[in-house]
């Protein structure tokens, strides 16, 4: 596990850019945190780090579901569990198997439903009560995915860190 | 281009899945609605305490035969009145999309009718002419609900710019969001409406984003703020955060729209969406789009959220000029305003 300190959304912005520089097709990546933590903020510094043209604009897929954006170095499905209710529905969305077709697939509100979403890269934003724009985020992993970058992604995300 | 002749009395059955409506309708000509059917779920979300039970392809698959005989029933015409088919095929959820484009392909073979495989985003821009056929081009058109918040300069039929659009959370979600932060139930946007006009707009002075910065909006800013003065000061009156949070919505919402009509020449300003509903935004934009001198249409509430009529006008409007889509046209969940289904 590694806790990062964010002092703002640029600080979020490049701890995303930085995991995004070591991700591969078929990652999923479950992004968990209250609402306001910085979600999408993070999504938006991954899908720009990737590559992803300014003219697909990356926003909050919380009521279309799933959106993506394609014109970056591997496709990036960005999806959202905010509304769902129940385990048939997020597995209605097939978020496993777009992953298997090759795309990196990033899920917000991930962690209700880690069980269907199999292994995964999960980073944690949490407010922090000194201060408005700092947040806490913490990065794990379940599953075997990560082993072989994990090391890679500690020595990335170094500036940040606070273990 | 097209060799099917489109007239006034050619009938369009169309079919729309594409995110959590199952809808149908009949129109005649382009504007003539004959029947509107949404087999709308927000009963059914209230009781289940502010979520969206089976949102997908299955909830639409066991909606749609109902709800599309009931269009054809309410419309009083025989289905072999219906002269083309048309469904929504894209941008949305890839499973529910195709729900609605296999069931028009099917019955657009079976009845050797043309389909036509509708934007959903240029359907939008319809449902404001539906109600005024009158209204003349260039447009601008505010898009906005709870998926989509754009600026969008109509110079014609099929003839888009995007002027403007949110960089993070569309308007109806920091509506959603912010009443689900409050406890005040789903969905999110009607009730804040109510209560606001119970509150005092200018008790908090929430940030208007980007104000001075282009045609773009952004929510996520407002909503965190929103969150952040509750946590700070618990004893407030739900209501005047709530008439201040709306405040600051529309007061940006309509600032960008009439600057984008200044900036193009516009003829008119149309609202569209789930949105567009909303009580302040409608007087608003009314008012201050008359002093600033544009033409304001603002469409039914039925129009405004997801429908099946104006995927038939769409649809109505690409048949005379292009024709029918191909039976190989798919389901396209990203699909862009200006791009137009094969």
């Amino acid at each position: 596990m590694i806790d990062c300190l964010s002092r703002g959304v640029d600080d979020t912005h490049l701890i995303a850019a930085a995991i995004a520089r070591l991700v591969r097709p078929r990652d999923m990546v479950v992004l968990s945190g209250d609402m306001g933590a910085g979600k999408t903020a993070f999504t938006i510094g991954f899908a720009n780090a990737l590559g992803v043209d300014s003219e697909e604009y990356v926003s909050s897929p919380t009521f279309n579901l799933v959106q993506s954006y394609t014109s970056g170095r591997m496709p990036i499905q960005h999806a959202d569990l905010y509304r769902l209710s129940s385990r048939a529905e997020v597995e209605d969305l097939g978020l496993r198997e777009l992953a298997d077709m090759g795309s990196v697939v990033v899920v917000e509100w991930g962690d209700v439903a880690s069980d269907v979403l199999g292994d995964a890269l999960t980073v944690h934003l949490a407010h922090n009560d000194d201060a408005d724009d700092e947040r806490d985020i913490t990065i794990s992993v379940s599953g075997h995915g990560w082993d072989s970058r994990w090391d890679q992604l500690a020595t990335a995300v170094r500036t940040w860190s606070v273990n | 281009m097209s060799n099917f002749v489109v007239n006034e009395s050619t009938v369009i059955l169309a079919l729309e899945t594409s995110c959590d409506e199952t809808a149908a309708s009949v129109v005649m000509g382009g504007n003539d609605v004959l029947s509107s059917i949404v087999s709308s779920q927000i009963e059914i979300h209230a009781r289940f305490g502010g979520v969206v039970p089976e949102v997908a392809s299955r909830a639409h698959m066991e909606a749609l035969i109902p709800v599309m005989q009931s269009a054809i029933t309410e419309a009083g015409i025989l289905p072999s009145r219906i002269d083309a088919v048309a469904a929504t095929a894209g941008p949305g959820l890839i499973g529910a999309l195709l729900v609605g484009v296999s069931a028009a392909k099917s019955l657009a073979l079976v009845w050797d009718k043309p389909f036509i495989g509708v934007n959903h985003l240029e359907a939008h821009l319809y449902a404001g002419l539906l109600d005024d056929p009158t209204l003349q081009f260039p447009l601008v058109v505010l898009l906005v609900s709870g998926g989509h918040t754009m600026i969008i300069e109509m110079r014609g039929h099929g003839d888009y710019t995007v002027l403007g659009r949110t960089i993070d959370d569309a308007a109806g979600e920091a509506y959603d969001k912010v009443a689900r932060y409050l406890d005040l139930g789903y969905p999110g946007g009607p009730v804040i409406d109510r209560i606001a006009s119970q509150g005092n707009a200018e008790a908090i002075d929430f940030p208007r984003a980007m104000e001075h910065d282009g045609l773009n909006v952004s929510f996520s800013g407002l909503k965190t703020s929103v969150i952040n003065y509750v946590k700070k000061n618990p004893d407030v009156a739900n209501v005047d955060v709530a008439a201040s949070f709306q405040a600051a919505v529309v007061d940006v919402l309509c600032t960008k729209t009439i600057r984008a009509a200044q900036q193009i020449g516009a003829k008119g300003i149309v609202l569209g969406g789930g949105v567009s509903a909303n009580s302040l935004l409608r007087a608003q934009m009314s008012e201050r789009g008359a002093a600033a001198g544009f033409k304001v249409a603002l469409p039914s509430r039925a129009m405004c959220t997801d429908n099946a009529a104006m995927i038939a006008a769409a649809a109505w409007h690409r048949l005379g000029a292009d024709g029918p889509s191909s039976l190989s046209c798919g389901a396209y969940p990203n699909l862009k305003l200006d791009a137009v289904p094969r």
